[in-house]
């Protein structure tokens, strides 16, 4: 740590103002010096730096990319080598029903189904990887859905203050203390989607629009602390436009700690999705996710105990290293939100 | 501090006024009926039917008769449930929900308390290290995961405690269901009261403590675990409302007749006096919780005033 330096460039992502540890007053630090750039450690090559000395972390990492990769590759990798997918469901009579995992037909070993089949001879493992993309998508646009109602709903009560700001955070404290997966199960249970797609669409929504309280609180206090700052001030004085001062000015500056809340948005909603998949009231057959092959295999438990331990420890898997590795972003794009 | 608490009282009429409208515009706004099923009905048989639930009165007095049934904490007949009240099957359903989410928290606060502070006063020792990395396992495992695995094992092949039963506080059946819902709340509290020990083990009121002669365990008994635990009473108010989602999985996993379970079938049933009746309850135990939290930072804290 001695041999760093202080980082004082800007955002690799904007030209606006620099990162708002080391303040505005200090812009100028990377201008250009005579052509030449002068070159600082910048806040995300510091803090990518301090990810990498997190071993959990880093772990975590791994094994989320492997996964990504996996679902997203795997369900036409097997279909190549084995023929299965997701909706496969064999001819042979003898062959619909449930075989434990590397078992063939016969009893004896076989490389054909290595997380074994479910009750109609469908191939686990193709069901877990194309599960996988379905869970990972609703995770990634309830999680984007939420960004962008959480930042642009808290930079604007934060900017603009007073009355405004009062009654826009006392509509969020009245959602924060209500049971919000109650109104979402009676929400999904009474408006069923007539597509597959449509459903998908519903579940985004819903995701995302009960998961973006803490991020508007997050985003509000970033922006009540930044808005008298001299940049803004001096953005106000030539003339900007309030909805750009938030969007290009406040905003940008608040990024830091969005991410780290994002990172660790990401598992949540994917728990959720898999809550309410379980329940019935999410992802719904042919498709698959994590939550409804978990429900399926909850059902035949007692005699097919694989049908739910494959999809159940993959998805605990997932979630674990997300959480690690968010836990690792968070300590190293925000060494002062780091709890010891 | 009186007026505190009556300012929050009043200001959860209008919170559960919200919440109710807004269950009651999803229930009309959705398309069908309760009693649109498999089989068609006759319009006759339709029109009886909307003259003997009200349906055919205008919007506003349906709506009325809402409120006017919750203000007075009567909300009907079930639709689905024929010749009960939703009172009675509140009444039935609660025990058993309270029950087991009680006794789940409970274990979770002993657990992750002792977890949590063990690892604080050892830091960065084996102790320090397993329990996080542990508690990481209990955030990141969904409890309709665990639930049917600890059956698998304790219930399935082990034999040693009942896949699905019910026999209230004291008995075997609990336990699964308790501990697959505290799971998560163990692993939370652990690493809050984790964090928040260190914070308060380095300040200077302990250095007081410490400097005017106390024994170490008075030290982190009677000083550091008062403001260590803040943390915790302040988890404790959303963890109800997690520990309502829980029990919505864990009673549909463990077979158990509580609140959650009625809940989820009224929704598929689209029994909307049973719904409304369960959400406007749930909306009071939440808001009357979170202020019970509120009120409790004081009796905690010193330094807070109202």
């Amino acid at each position: 740590m001695e041999d760093e330096k202080p980082s004082l460039a800007p955002l690799e992502t904007g030209s606006d103002p620099p990162n708002r540890r080391i303040g505005p007053e200090y812009a100028c630090g990377e201008e250009d010096i005579g052509g030449e750039v002068l070159a600082g450690t910048s806040l995300w090559r510091d803090a990518w730096r301090r990810l990498l000395k997190n071993k959990l972390a880093v772990l975590g990492m791994v094994i989320v990319i492997a996964i990504v990769i996996a679902a997203l590759i795997g369900p036409s990798v097997i279909k190549r080598a084995t023929g299965s997918a997701y909706d496969f469901i064999p001819k042979d009579q003898a062959l619909t029903k449930s075989f434990p995992p590397f078992r063939g037909p016969d009893g004896k070993f076989s490389w054909t189904h290595p997380m074994g089949t479910d009750n109609a001879g469908r191939d686990i493992l193709a069901r877990v990887l194309s599960g996988g993309q379905i869970s990972l998508m609703v995770a990634l646009i309830a999680t984007l859905v939420s960004l962008l109602i959480g930042v642009s709903y808290g930079a604007t009560a934060g900017y603009l203050g007073g009355r405004i700001d009062d009654l826009m955070m006392r509509v969020v404290d009245v959602l924060y203390s209500l049971p919000y997966v109650i109104i979402v199960i009676v929400l999904l249970a009474l408006l069923p989607a007539k597509t597959p797609t449509g459903q998908l669409a519903q579940l985004f929504l819903a995701l995302g629009a009960v998961s973006w309280l803490t991020m508007a609180r997050i985003v509000r206090g970033q922006v009540m602390s930044l808005k008298n700052q001299e940049f803004i001030l001096a953005a106000r004085a030539t003339g900007v436009s309030t909805p750009k001062i938030i969007f290009r000015h406040l905003i940008p500056n608040t990024l830091g700690p969005v991410i780290v809340y994002a990172t660790l948005t990401v598992p949540t909603v994917m728990l959720s999705e898999a809550f309410l998949s379980f329940l019935g009231l999410g992802v719904r057959p042919p498709r698959v996710s994590w939550g409804s092959l978990a429900a399926e295999g909850a059902q035949s438990l007692a005699i097919y105990p694989w049908q739910l331990i494959f999809p159940g420890l993959t998805m605990a898997l997932m979630l674990f290293s997300l959480n690690f590795l968010g836990d690792g972003l968070r300590d190293a794009l925000d060494p002062q939100m780091r709890k010891e | 501090m009186l007026r505190f608490i009556i300012r929050r009282i009043v200001v959860i009429i209008p919170m559960l006024f919200i919440v109710v409208s807004l269950t009651w515009g999803l229930i009309r706004l959705a398309p069908g009926n309760f009693y649109t099923g498999e089989k068609k009905l006759t319009p006759a048989i339709e029109k009886n039917l909307r003259e003997k639930y009200g349906l055919n009165r205008p919007w506003y007095v349906q709506y009325g008769k809402v409120l006017w049934n919750i203000a007075r904490f009567d909300f009907g007949n079930s639709l689905k449930y024929e010749g009960q009240s939703v009172n009675q099957i509140l009444f039935r359903g609660l025990p058993v929900s309270a029950t087991l989410g009680l006794s789940a928290y409970l274990l979770a606060l002993f657990v992750g308390i002792t977890t949590g502070t063990l690892a604080a006063l050892k830091q960065n020792s084996w102790i320090d290290y397993a329990s996080m990395v542990l508690a990481m396992i209990g955030i990141s495992i969904p409890n309709f995961v665990l639930g049917p695995l600890l059956v698998l094992i304790f219930a399935l092949n082990l034999f040693w405690l009942p896949p699905a039963l019910w026999n209230g506080f004291p008995s075997k059946s609990i336990v699964l269901p308790a501990l697959t819902l505290s799971a998560i709340y163990i692993a939370y509290i652990a690493r809050l009261t984790r964090s928040g020990m260190l914070e308060v083990m380095r300040s200077d009121y302990i250095r007081t403590a410490r400097a005017k002669g106390l024994s170490e365990t008075q030290v982190v008994f009677r000083h550091a675990l008062r403001g260590g635990l803040l943390p915790v009473v302040s988890f404790s108010g959303p963890a109800l409302a997690f520990l309502i989602t829980g029990t919505v999985v864990v009673e549909r996993v463990f077979a158990l007749p509580g609140l959650g379970n009625y809940f989820i079938n009224a929704c598929f049933n689209r029994d909307e006096p049973l719904i409304i009746g369960i959400v406007a309850f749930i909306a009071v135990t939440v808001l009357g919780f979170n202020l019970l939290v509120d009120i409790s930072y004081g009796f905690i804290d010193p330094r807070i005033r109202y």
